[in-house]
């Protein structure tokens, strides 16, 4: 299970993006942050984001609040 | 004061080369007729339009018989996908293709399968190279009546293994239909295809013209209804004033292929470097070096595509994007996707005949401070 939840539903491309890259450094290393996500361009550009920033993919899911992206700060 | 035009998107439409106008204005005066009528200005007509096949016959290395004009790329690819897969159905229903072709092969395949067809797409890698082990697989499965591969992307640059793929289907027997529409006029063709497509306005012919090619002995069935026209593979009468033009510049563009990849590929090189030095956060993507001579991509974290192109226009620089805010449907580009780069803040340039070194300088030295400034207006500086 994630540590905290970000609600980016009904944000557009790069907002979500931009909202995950605020939050993580404001969390300890280690946390895993949700983010919920309904743009389809958030499949693709969490993951890259991820790989850009050296932060770790954990998975896309998707649950009842649609879908969704775990990221956890890996520094 | 509005910024001097430069015109950097080849790639959706070259602008129309001086000898397509030429020819499109001289084939007016004596090209409008039937050319499969039979009195003597049908004759004139007839005349340019045989000339014009077997221009175009000899540029791509086929017979004039082999060759169709179609009214656009997109109809060409159409055909090339249903009339392929029409011709082999006695022997299965399955389309392989790259995760990577463009929209009008894509929306073919999904004709074909709400109709009760299969179609099997092949992963590419992040440079967008298609994966030659799961192609040879899927080629090789039960029932393929065809494979599709784009000779090189349209959004990114990257070459395709086209002789190696051309290889696998060959050893299992499925023909092989190519989208050349980036190649044709610009680089040298593969080899081992037996559908080939392209189209005129990406070599700076009129827009509205199709080159739609099936080798001998490939089983190939139009999907339209019968028309006698154009080897029965695309109906309709021709646009030959239309027609006579692409021949024309596609002559002329592919005299001057070689020096012009000589001269365009260097500014791509200097393009992809200079992006990736000088533009923070950047993610220059496509192959490095199997690429297309005149086509660089590049994504901007953190910045809307449609802000992007918008910004660059006021600038006086037309661009294309694969940004889901720039698309009709507000899906990201399937290639990026399927590459799984950056897909928003996504820019396409793509370089021409009229292209200069000082049209992608002024590029280059005005790209980082428009980017700065859209991150800036969006607060997004130092995430």
């Amino acid at each position: 299970m994630p540590d905290e939840v970000l609600d980016c539903r009904g944000q557009r491309c790069p907002l979500p993006v931009i909202a995950a890259a605020r939050r993580m450094p404001e969390v300890p290393v280690g946390t895993v942050v949700r983010v919920l996500a309904d743009d389809p361009a958030a499949a693709v550009d969490i993951p890259a984001w991820c790989r850009m920033r050296g932060q770790e993919f954990v998975a896309a899911i998707t649950g009842p609040d649609g879908p969704a992206y775990d990221i956890r700060r890996a520094h | 004061m509005s910024a001097s035009p430069v015109y950097l998107d080849a790639a959706t439409a070259a602008p129309m080369h001086p000898v397509a106008r030429q020819a499109l204005l001289a084939a007016l005066d004596d090209g409008w007729a039937d050319p499969g009528k039979l009195y003597t200005q049908a004759r004139r007509a007839r005349q340019l339009l045989d000339a014009a096949r077997e221009a175009v016959a000899q540029t791509l290395g086929v017979r004039a018989d082999e060759l169709s004009f179609t009214p656009s790329g997109t109809t060409a690819a159409h055909g090339a996908v249903l009339g392929g897969l029409a011709g082999r159905r006695r022997v299965g229903s399955t389309l392989v293709h790259s995760a990577i072709e463009h929209s009008a092969v894509l929306h073919a395949a999904e004709r074909h399968v709400a109709a009760g067809g299969d179609a099997h797409p092949v992963p590419v890698d992040r440079l967008g190279r298609l994966d030659l082990t799961a192609w040879s697989d899927a080629v090789r499965g039960p029932g393929v009546a065809l494979a599709a591969l784009i000779t090189a992307s349209h959004e990114v640059g990257t070459v395709q293994p086209v002789a190696e793929a051309a290889a696998a289907c060959a050893d299992a027997g499925v023909p092989l239909y190519v989208d050349a529409a980036q190649s044709v006029g610009r680089v040298p063709l593969p080899a081992g295809w037996s559908v080939l497509t392209a189209s005129a306005h990406k070599w700076g012919g009129p827009p509205g013209v199709g080159l739609l090619a099936v080798r001998k002995g490939t089983r190939w069935e139009s999907p339209w209804p019968a028309d006698e026209r154009e080897g029965g593979r695309t109906p309709g009468s021709v646009n030959l004033p239309a027609v006579v033009a692409a021949a024309a510049s596609l002559r002329a563009a592919a005299a001057d292929a070689a020096a012009e990849e000589t001269r365009l590929a260097p500014l791509v090189d200097r393009i992809r470097a200079r992006v990736a030095a000088e533009v923070p956060d950047v993610e220059v993507v496509g192959d490095p070096v199997l690429r297309l001579p005149h086509l660089v991509t590049f994504s901007c974290l953190y910045v809307d595509g449609e802000a992007l192109l918008h910004a660059l226009d006021r600038r006086g620089f037309a661009v294309s994007s694969g940004s889901s805010c720039t698309s009709s449907t507000l899906r990201p580009s399937h290639v990026l996707e399927a590459m799984g780069v950056l897909s928003h803040g996504n820019v396409r340039v793509s370089l021409h005949r009229e292209t200069t070194e000082a049209d992608v300088e002024r590029f280059l030295a005005e790209l980082p401070g428009i980017v700065a400034g859209l991150r800036a207006e969006a607060g997004v500086v130092g995430l």
